[in-house]
């Protein structure tokens, strides 16, 4: 198998005396889909705040590689926009787009990070800069036609439907030309159309050569989509593996459903 | 058609304000015969006028709210006038040049009074769309901002004092001076937002002035600056009404070239960053956004405009002290930018000339100033938060050679 883009090591974050996440290893290699799952408050996504530079971990290593360039980079302490710069975006678990602005404006923002006209740019708007612009404009509807959305561009991103947002969120990652994606509950809140709609765009996104890490409750979504899942309980990792191994692991079943008392 | 409960309500309004307003519109103590004069009849037109006004009030809401309904239900109907006029290029392009020509011809109909009072109001919408940057668009609440108005201010009559500097050189050198504090400024700043931002801005101007003030050996103190030179044409000598037309010519140009520039700086990749920092800077950060460096660019760029005014108005007055720089200026510079509409380029223009030139022209009211000024902002921010013109949002047009298809905005 090659080289893991994401190796987590002894990942551990305190908050005061409480150990939010507590030592957890974790690793993901190119082109798969890996889901992160546990029982509210398992740690889940404090687990990605301190990945995305939200956080910063108290102990342990995560280290980002570039599939491409074989480039590795730790990102421990690293600010959030230059996490993003090396190649992971995230969406989050309650939704934050910009809500007053366009939804292609959303998308043109995931651009940043990738262009890089400044106030000369802006104002004398010379030949780079007007070609850069216009790539930002073409890059942000072709993803948006990818995620089904090409047909509202100028509407305001809080109009929305729920689900949509949801797919616009994703877009809005994917302008930052991630390797690695992470989805924080995707699919939380969405009917099953919208669920079926999600499984197979996050499954179009994997084909195109991005590796997925993903949080998700719905299991159903998990099981079908993930080709790894790690457990998260209280803050540790209580089980890894393909979803037979994690479905039949009797410590998942026990933070799951409690103990059995007859045992 | 009006519902009871709401006559209930502004009955109960009105009485209300004719309690509140009871000790100093109706008691009048009379000093010299030692009696007091009871003024039952104001009470009943403050009763009755606060009544009047509620159901004013409300039947507006109510309708705004009716109108609210049907927009959604039918889009287009609901955009107002001023913003379909903005959004067509084919209206607005006459319109601005028809106020180009107004603007340029201004002087030649109007008295050296007249033009040094639009002179006023033109600086000011510079320095409004100079915080417009800051508070509009970056969402960043500066009340410090005439801080930057003292410096570009200073940096003329000190270079001029010492060095013996001249208008021209010194234009870019004072805008260039505030964009270096606007920086310092942001430094500490970066973590704050809202509120704390607030209070801490409004420390950094108070800090400014009060440095002016009593540094006697660097500013000469609150006596301040005079015998400013006016800015020179190569060396032409000149009336004084020929001086102020020339001033007021040189603000002209200022406001052509801060529209141009604020527009495209808003418009571009920068603008986008600075809109979403408003909105989500957690988010904002996630998308890659350096959060710092886009911060600290805004409060430059915005300090920068108010550098450059700042110059002017030494040069216009011939004379500065610390008295120009109170808090009141930046209070009065954010109103142009709340009342005007926050990130709106013309509602800011309109906001500063209403401003300005109302409290000219209504000399005869000099009095009920502040409190006009208090009961405009109130009333805007129930009826019309989004200020006289609130920004028009922009579309995209799509090129045909980048995508297959092209599809209308």
């Amino acid at each position: 198998m090659s080289k893991a883009i994401l190796n987590v090591k002894g990942l551990t974050k305190n908050f005061g005396g409480i150990k939010a996440i507590d030592k957890v290893d974790l690793d993901i290699h190119p082109g798969e889909i890996v889901a992160l799952i546990g029982p509210n408050g398992a740690g889940k996504t404090t687990f990605f705040n301190c990945l995305t530079g939200i956080y910063t971990p108290s102990e342990g290593d995560i280290t980002l590689r570039n599939p491409e360039s074989g480039k590795e980079t730790r990102l421990n302490g690293m600010k959030p926009n230059k996490i993003t710069e090396q190649g992971m975006a995230r969406t989050f678990q309650n939704i934050r787009l910009f809500p007053t602005m366009s939804v292609l404006e959303n998308v043109m923002i995931g651009r940043h990070c990738r262009t890089k006209a400044l106030i000369f740019g802006a104002v004398f708007r010379n030949p780079a800069t007007r070609r850069e612009e216009e790539e930002i404009i073409a890059t942000s509807y072709d993803i948006l036609k990818k995620v089904g959305l090409h047909k509202q561009v100028d509407e305001e991103a809080r109009n929305l439907s729920y689900g949509a947002q949801r797919r616009l969120e994703i877009g809005r990652a994917l302008a930052t030309e991630p390797f690695l994606l992470l989805l924080d509950e995707p699919a939380a809140g969405m009917n099953p159309k919208e669920t079926e709609t999600l499984v197979t765009l996050i499954r179009e996104i994997c084909k195109e050569g991005h590796s997925i890490l993903l949080i998700e409750h719905d299991m159903k979504l998990v099981m079908s989509l993930s080709d790894r899942i790690f457990v998260m309980d209280y803050g540790k990792k209580i089980a890894q593996g393909t979803p037979e191994e994690v479905r039949s692991n009797p410590a998942v079943i026990k933070a799951y459903l409690g103990e059995d008392v007859d045992a | 058609m009006f519902p009871v409960k709401e006559l209930k309500r502004s009955f109960l309004i009105s009485i209300w304000f004719a309690f509140l307003t009871f000790p100093i519109m109706v008691i009048k103590v009379d000093p010299i015969e030692r009696t007091v004069l009871w003024r039952w009849d104001n009470m009943f037109f403050i009763a009755f006028g606060s009544f009047v006004i509620s159901i004013l009030a409300k039947v507006y809401l109510l309708r705004k709210e009716r109108r609210a309904g049907r927009k959604k239900a039918k889009k287009d109907i609901a955009e107002p006038f001023v913003q379909r006029i903005l959004r067509e290029p084919r209206f607005l392009y006459p319109l601005s040049l028809a106020v180009l020509v107004l603007a340029l011809v201004f002087p030649m109909f109007f008295s050296t009074y007249q033009t040094n009072i639009m002179t006023t109001a033109l600086m000011y919408v510079v320095l409004g769309l100079g915080l417009n940057i800051v508070v509009g668009v970056a969402g960043l609440l500066d009340l410090g901002y005439v801080a930057f108005y003292a410096v570009g201010a200073y940096s003329y009559a000190l270079l001029n004092l010492h060095f013996g500097l001249g208008f021209w050189a010194v234009l870019p050198i004072g805008g260039l001076f505030a964009a270096f504090l606007g920086v310092l400024l942001g430094f500490p700043v970066l973590r704050l937002r809202g509120d704390y931002l607030a209070i801490v801005t409004l420390g950094f101007g108070e800090i400014i002035r009060l440095i002016l003030e009593n540094w006697n050996d660097f500013s000469q103190g609150p006596s301040g600056i005079a015998n400013i030179p006016r800015p020179g044409f190569f060396g032409m000598d000149m009336s004084f009404a020929s001086g102020i037309t020339y001033i007021y010519y040189i603000v002209v140009a200022l406001v052509i070239i801060t529209i141009f520039v604020v527009n495209r700086l808003q418009n571009s990749r920068l603008g986008r960053a600075w809109l979403a920092l408003r909105e989500d800077e957690i988010a904002c950060q996630a998308m890659g956004i350096d959060k710092t460096k886009t911060k600290l660019i805004a409060f430059s760029l915005g300090a920068f405009w108010a550098g450059f005014v700042g110059v002017i108005f030494a040069a216009k007055t011939t004379f500065v002290n610390p008295a120009s720089f109170t808090f009141l200026e930046s209070a009065i510079i954010l109103s142009i930018v709340v009342l005007g509409g926050m990130g709106s380029i013309v509602g800011v223009i309109f906001g500063a000339l209403i401003l300005i030139l109302m409290p000219e022209y209504l000399r005869a009211l000099s009095e009920y100033r502040m409190l006009a000024f208090g009961g405009i902002l109130v009333v805007m921010m129930v009826f019309k938060p989004d200020g006289i013109i609130s920004n028009v949002r922009r579309s995209y047009r799509f090129k045909k050679h980048h995508s297959k298809e092209v599809i209308e905005p």
